[in-house]
């Protein structure tokens, strides 16, 4: 049993997919014009990701390591069309609300990413638990984010209005780019906790760019290609230095696509610490 | 008719822009767009895998799923659909294309789990547009995407050696400038 409150209190705080790992960015910003969307999007995630979590778990020993990855997509492209089933029959309200970002739960990063890192490599109940707790952290996050963008852009909470009658709404942060703004303030924030926490001495490499790095969150997309991608990463900087030679160049970008290449390396150390505790 | 595609065209590109107001294709918008050399390329794959791809996803919707009454698996052919067709495209320019492969080849595998390619297959089915409208739905959403990520990758050059407060540097500036780039983009409404 400790196993499964430790991997709530994972998912929802050290490891909250939203704040700490910076994953699944595309739900995040645009369903989170007001908090109900967020929470029913939260809701609906969590539902695929722990049922497709603990059906992967269960199948590990049978999927063979090579098609791995499609074995996950079929399972979670299933998951995903039942919910969505599901939603058109008892809240189509939410249903069209959510409209294309319910099919698209499919490439949400968190799910693809828990089934590889987690539940591939674990028995059926810490993963199943891993999965409820990743999208409990995951809902709780895009309802704050949700409640933020209502409240500064609509003045009202969950639809009910809660800012005096003088508060003129800030439209914009209900529009697309308040989505953008707020995840920048977001990030920046986690920035400010991270060095904190790295001047404590407290380890922070749990800590993820998420999309921005270069794609290393979304290892499946990835994973195998990294090195070419370095390669042509690094390719076109030596045509940039002929563009703008008066600038300073030559030094800094290589050091930048060293790093660049360390925090690609991260995550997949991280999944063979993951493999190994268990 | 053809002034319907050109308006469908403007409005797909520009007016509800697939990054900056749908927000599909995130993770490579802000991830590939250091330098306009790569985000140039990007976009050409990008333009290339989801005009085949709403094709192809047109196609066996209209043939294969309607006539046996599947539409409901969708989302699962779609994505499937997508995937094998991007390892398609990879070994067939590597045999008879080298010079393109040797352009888009990084980016292809990129695209594969990038929600913009599922997310125009979804949006075809959902207007109902044919396979024709779909194509050029699905071209013009890949020109806007293009056009999002190559002006990001020209600020984020320019950007490049400015002096950010502590926090804001790095993530942060990069997302205020993809919302000042939302703003910009909220006067091509009017445009329609």
């Amino acid at each position: 049993m400790n196993k499964v409150s430790e991997r709530l209190v994972n998912g929802i705080v050290k490891e909250n997919p939203t704040f700490v790992l910076a994953l699944g960015m595309c739900p995040t910003l645009a369903v989170t014009t007001s908090a109900i969307n967020g929470l029913g999007m939260g809701l609906t995630t969590t539902v695929v990701l722990t049922l497709s979590n603990l059906i992967i778990s269960l199948l590990r020993k049978v999927i063979p390591n090579r098609v791995r990855i499609p074995a996950f997509i079929v399972i979670v492209a299933s998951f995903v069309t039942m919910v969505q089933l599901l939603l058109q029959a008892y809240l189509p309200s939410l249903n069209s609300a959510l409209g294309v970002y319910i099919p698209l739960i499919v490439v949400n990063c968190i799910i693809l990413g828990r089934a590889e890192s987690y539940a591939y490599h674990n028995p059926p109940i810490p993963s199943f638990f891993d999965g409820v707790g990743m999208g409990l952290g995951f809902s709780i996050a895009l309802t704050l984010i949700g409640m933020l963008r209502e409240l500064l852009g609509a003045g009202e909470l969950f639809g009910a209005r809660v800012m005096p009658a003088s508060f003129v709404p800030i439209n914009i942060f209900i529009m697309a780019p308040g989505a953008f703004f707020v995840v920048a303030a977001l990030t920046a924030v986690m920035n400010v906790v991270k060095e904190k926490m790295a001047a404590k001495g407290k380890d922070v490499s749990k800590f993820g760019n998420g999309c921005g790095s270069e794609c290393a969150s979304c290892e499946l997309a990835c994973g195998s290609r990294k090195a070419e991608f370095a390669a042509a990463e690094k390719a076109p900087e030596k045509s940039v230095d002929r563009a703008d030679a008066k600038a300073p160049v030559t030094e800094t970008p290589k050091e930048e696509t060293q790093t660049l290449e360390a925090q690609e390396k991260k995550p997949e150390t991280d999944n063979k610490e993951k493999g190994e505790e268990k | 008719m053809i002034k319907e595609l050109l308006m469908l065209l403007i409005g797909s590109s520009l007016v509800s822009n697939v990054v900056l107001s749908q927000f599909l294709g995130l993770c490579p918008f802000l991830g590939v767009s250091k330098k306009i050399k790569t985000a140039s390329g990007m976009g050409a794959a990008v333009i290339f895998v989801i005009t085949l791809a709403s094709a192809v996803a047109g196609v066996v919707y209209k043939f294969i799923l309607t006539p046996l009454h599947l539409e409901y698996l969708q989302t699962i052919v779609f994505i499937l659909v997508i995937a094998a067709l991007v390892q398609f495209v990879e070994m067939f320019l590597r045999k008879a294309m080298p010079a393109l492969y040797q352009a888009l080849g990084v980016y292809l595998p990129l695209i594969t789990t990038n929600c913009a390619v599922l997310g125009v297959a979804l949006t075809n089915v959902q207007k109902e547009y044919g396979i024709g409208t779909g194509i050029v739905n699905g071209f013009g959403t890949a020109v806007g995407f293009t056009i999002a990520i190559v002006i990001l990758a020209g600020l984020r050059e320019r950007m490049e050696y400015n002096d950010f407060p502590g926090p804001i540097k790095g993530q942060p500036a990069v997302l205020l400038t993809a919302g000042l780039m939302a703003i910009a983009f909220c006067g091509f409404s009017g445009l329609l």
